[in-house]
């Protein structure tokens, strides 16, 4: 395959065969290589050939291969000549990160982190199989779906502020449950409200650096070693039950014949299968949004038990890094809504969007890349120049390295748990055996992923965190 | 039982291939295969029962939706596997199309402090999906999202 450089981040395969417009992939010389040992660079160039892309199939650059589109690929359809494809979104739909910051310095906490980090465990939910604490009804389960974080916040977990820092305020408007299968709504039930397992965790972090003062106080990130919480979960059972349903659907009804991996499965958007994944989809990202909703509750209550208050946690923001969006983007000059599937990638939207918080409108919309356990995360800030370079959008992780197999061969999760230590973090997780698998080793260099970002201005960096305390499911 | 799958590498998720005489048997392998990379199934006491049918267009969408019936028994009812009884696979012709019908009794236990879960499986995915004979009957490859 023929991959041409064109700067020292960007890398272009040039449109050949039944590709429709070129692939672009964001990547140093060390990311671009990593690529190149999967199928990250195939699979890119196969999102290339679909029905009604726009400008170019984009790959960010913490990518690897993933199922038909790759981890980290963005790509925008036409809403009257193209698609939808659940295997655009990703099976863990509106997977994402959410930021709340505290008044609190890494000082005021030292003597009790492991209380802070013991009580969030006992009140959040996680591991396999682990219910949570709310029976719900399947109605109240359907005014969810429809409702998102908005449902969480008339319940009482959070405040109207949570809303309005929160990507689509936390609530697709589009969503709808009717679509959805009584197997996804029975998945959903019992899991709301839970952080799940594999590389979903929660952390207490602490400001490790601050690369941009301004748009961090704007984001009320004020000085090192203040204390913030990050969240990562998504839609659980619920989602990963919807993307297998439509991709059944759309096979039946569609087939993949001409299709150059099954998982590239579509149908058109504006069809009605492609309607019905794409309210189902909707749905699933209301879910999330009311997960991790509640979730953010409970931590307040936390800090509010054992520090005395929960003053100042305030949330900076909430992003999916798995979905589907209905979005105006600039065309061939021309301002177009299209369907923009991003899959592993966080949205970067520059100063000015309307679709940003207010409070964000001058310096544009916080994007949150989570590490790998126990190594650094970050936040950027959305700019303007991604709009023309990736439909506005950037990394949204680190990205595996090393298979879960080989992990377990070479790490143990209790000397994980003691290496931390001695660096002054600790870990809480439901099973040793899982926080092995998720050995920070086995991750790609997180740095060097917000290193391209920054350089590339897909999105630019504002401040490090580091974790003090982890909790993995 | 005895094991007759191995667990391969893969950078992000979950691969593995299972063999048997034929679809059935490589069906069951294949779901003591995926079970193995969230518990010990030789571990789990096989007291309660629970029955799968279900109905599918190919053998490959058969795969995917008898080892997400997996996913659905340990996340709506708690559901361990530890042993795969009876499999049966019957194919019918339906409206000029072949369909594939499915029975099987599995056994296990509910999930309980004795049990370590140590992964997640997420979802059942066609990447890289292989049901492929061999000298011996059938090999089945199968990707999962983790």
């Amino acid at each position: 395959m023929e991959l041409v450089r064109i700067s020292e981040f960007i890398w272009e395969i040039p449109k050949s065969g039944e590709m429709r417009v070129p692939a672009r992939i964001y990547a140093s010389e060390k990311l671009i290589e990593l690529a190149k040992r999967d199928q990250t660079l195939s699979q890119a160039r196969n999102v290339a050939c679909l029905p009604g892309i726009h400008r170019m199939s984009y790959v960010m650059p913490d990518a690897h291969q993933g199922y038909g589109f790759p981890i980290g690929g963005v790509a925008a359809f036409d809403l009257d000549e193209g698609i939808i494809s659940p295997g655009g979104v990703g099976y863990d739909i509106n997977c994402g990160v959410r930021l709340l910051r505290t008044d609190y310095k890494e000082s005021d906490i030292t003597a009790r982190r492991k209380e802070l980090l013991a009580e969030i465990f006992k009140e959040v939910p996680a591991g396999v199989g682990k219910g949570g604490i709310t029976k719900l009804s399947r109605n109240v389960l359907k005014e969810i779906l429809v409702k998102g974080a908005e449902w969480a916040v008339e319940q009482g977990y959070g405040t109207a502020e949570d809303l309005d820092r929160t990507e689509e305020h936390g609530r697709m408007k589009d969503a709808s449950w009717e679509f959805i299968s009584d197997r996804a709504m029975e998945r959903g039930i019992p899991q709301l409200g839970t952080l799940g397992a594999g590389n979903h965790f929660l952390e207490i972090q602490k400001v490790d650096e601050i690369y941009d003062a301004e748009v961090a106080r704007a984001f009320g990130i004020n000085e090192k070693g203040q204390v913030l919480v990050m969240i990562h979960c998504g839609s659980r059972g619920l989602g990963h039950q919807i993307a297998t349903d439509y991709i059944e659907l759309m096979e039946n009804k569609f087939g993949f014949k001409g299709l150059p991996d099954r998982e590239l499965i579509n149908a058109p958007f504006k069809s009605d299968l492609g309607q019905r994944y794409y309210k189902s989809m909707c749905a699933a990202v209301n879910y999330a949004f009311a997960n991790r909703q509640m979730i953010a509750h409970w931590v307040r209550d936390v800090f509010a038990k054992v520090m005395g208050s929960s003053k100042g946690m305030r949330q900076i923001y909430d992003v999916c890094h798995n979905v589907a969006k209905v979005e105006k983007h600039t065309v061939n000059g021309k301002e177009k809504l299209l369907c923009v599937h991003r899959k592993g990638a966080t949205r970067s939207f520059g100063p000015g969007r309307p679709e940003i918080p207010e409070v964000y409108c001058q310096v544009g919309q916080p994007v949150l890349i989570p590490g790998s356990m126990g190594t650094a995360s970050y936040v950027l800030v959305g700019t303007k120049e991604a709009e023309e370079m990736s439909f506005s959008s950037t990394a949204h992780g680190a990205g595996r390295v090393m298979s879960r197999n080989e992990a377990l061969r070479r790490f143990r999760g209790e000397q994980i748990r003691d290496e931390l230590a001695k660096k002054g973090v600790e870990l809480k997780a439901t099973s040793w055996k899982g926080v092995a698998e998720e050995a920070s080793a086995a991750y790609k260099d997180v740095d060097e992923v917000v290193r391209v970002s920054h350089e590339t201005k897909l999105g630019k960096l504002v401040a490090r965190l580091v974790p003090i305390g982890v909790m993995k499911g | 039982m005895d094991k007759k799958y191995e667990i391969l590498p893969h950078m992000a998720d979950g691969k593995f291939r299972a063999y048997g005489r034929n679809l059935e048997e490589a069906l069951g392998q294949a779901a003591l295969a995926m079970v193995s990379l969230m518990w010990d199934w030789e571990k789990i006491k096989p007291v309660v029962k629970e029955a799968i049918q279900l109905e599918a267009s190919s053998p490959e969408q058969l795969t995917v939706k008898f080892l997400t019936e997996l996913i659905y028994l340990l996340e709506v009812k708690s559901f361990l596997l530890g042993r795969v009884e009876k499999i049966r696979i019957e194919e019918k012709p339906q409206n000029g199309k072949k369909i594939y019908r499915l029975e099987a009794e599995v056994f296990g236990d509910r999930i309980s402090p004795q049990y370590e879960i140590y992964g997640q499986v997420k979802a059942v995915t066609y990447n890289e999906m292989k049901i492929e004979k061999n000298e011996d009957g059938l090999v089945l490859q199968v990707v999962v999202d983790m």
